[in-house]
């Protein structure tokens, strides 16, 4: 509103605006209570699903990871120290069990080592 | 050529430049992180050139991109992973826009090649072990070894976190490469369908019907790109979050 605007329209101004701010206090009430419907409605649900697919797509690959990044160093152990096979084999169930660690951690089942002491 | 899945991601050379025996040409990889990183910066750019008290619809999607990592990272890492925002936000902007880029037909998608998704993973965890290092020294092991293990135990499940700490780079850049690959070959194959089955003569008039049923799907698996592009850059952020946080507090 410009002084200008404001000076002229002194006598009617002062009521419009009071008429104003309470039909825009009673938006704004009703606003809040329907959004608080709609979250106890939907909102939740909603991030639960964004949350549970982003979850879903993490699993697998954890898994999968682990497998592989124990192979992979059992291999280059064996290829370096020479004592194929076993490197191989020690190292890729040692990733297997990195890889149900991994999984385990990442659905929460299995605390993160720094939580558990966190809570010691 | 056209109904071949697999050509989409072939790399093109534009601008052949050779220094040495390297090869550094301008490739359309190049050409499309170039891209990205302009119409990240035009987005933001823009959106923040008003500055208005009320948002324009531009300025509030902008804040809205801001306030969804903000709160991302800190929940996450907490007020002390802030520091990390402008990395943290980089990488979501970066990887977000890249992958909505490939959604425009004849685009290439620059996520699909492992190597870059490598090269991001990498650039999060070297960030998460550097600083860990710096911050806390060689407290920062204390990462690998878990509380509470008998004694006898301690090395097998030291090896175990170890295996487990360097699966990470590995899973999260072919979490990404994988969906964003799988995601255009399957669009490709079956939009595909709908062509060869309009062009194929030995059907008559059965071929142009049921090529319906393939454009349906092609139309269906478009939206789910959408979703599972957003959701890929959502689950980088978010699980980049989590390995800083290991590096602002390592064994706390």
């Amino acid at each position: 509103m410009s002084p200008g605007n404001a000076g002229k329209e002194n006598g009617e101004g002062k009521p419009r605006e009071a008429d104003l701010s309470e039909r825009m206090d009673r938006l704004s009430r009703s606003l809040d209570a329907k959004r608080q419907a709609e979250e106890k409605r939907h909102g939740r649900k909603r991030e639960g699903d964004a949350k549970g697919i982003a979850q879903a797509l993490r699993l697998s690959t954890e898994f999968v990871a682990g497998v592989l990044v124990g192979g992979g160093i059992g291999w280059l152990i064996d290829s370096g120290l020479g004592t194929s096979p076993w490197g191989l084999i020690v190292f890729l169930l040692l990733g297997f069990v990195a890889g149900v660690v991994n999984v385990l951690r990442s659905a929460g089942l299995v605390a993160d080592p720094h939580d558990r002491s966190r809570r010691d | 050529m056209a109904q071949d899945p697999i050509h989409q991601f072939q790399i093109s050379k534009i601008i052949p430049i050779e220094v040495g025996s390297l090869d550094l040409s301008f490739t359309n990889s190049a050409l499309f992180m170039v891209a990205t990183v302009a119409v990240t910066s035009l987005f933001l750019i823009m959106g923040t050139s008003g500055r208005g008290l009320v948002p324009s619809r531009w300025q509030s999607m902008v804040e809205m991109s801001y306030e969804f990592v903000a709160s991302t990272l800190r929940s996450s890492a907490g007020n002390e992973g802030m520091r990390f925002f402008p990395f943290v936000f980089s990488l979501f902007m970066f990887v977000l826009i890249a992958n909505l880029l490939g959604m425009f037909p004849y685009f290439f998608t620059v996520t699909s090649h492992i190597i870059v998704t490598f090269a991001l993973a990498m650039l999060v965890i070297s960030t998460v072990v550097v600083y860990g290092f710096a911050k806390h020294g060689t407290k920062f092991l204390g990462l690998f070894v878990p509380h509470g293990v008998p004694g006898a135990l301690i090395p097998l499940v030291t090896l175990i976190e170890v295996i487990s700490f360097l699966s990470r780079p590995i899973s999260l850049s072919v979490r990404l490469f994988a969906n964003m690959l799988a995601g255009h070959i399957t669009l490709k194959v079956f939009t595909g369908f709908v062509v060869s089955l309009l062009a194929s003569e030995s059907l008559g008039l059965f071929g142009p019907v049921t090529s319906i049923l393939p454009l349906i799907m092609g139309v269906a698996l478009t939206g789910l790109e959408f979703l599972v592009a957003f959701l890929q850059a959502y689950v980088f952020t978010v699980l980049t979050c989590m390995y800083l946080n290991d590096a602002l507090h390592p064994s706390h």
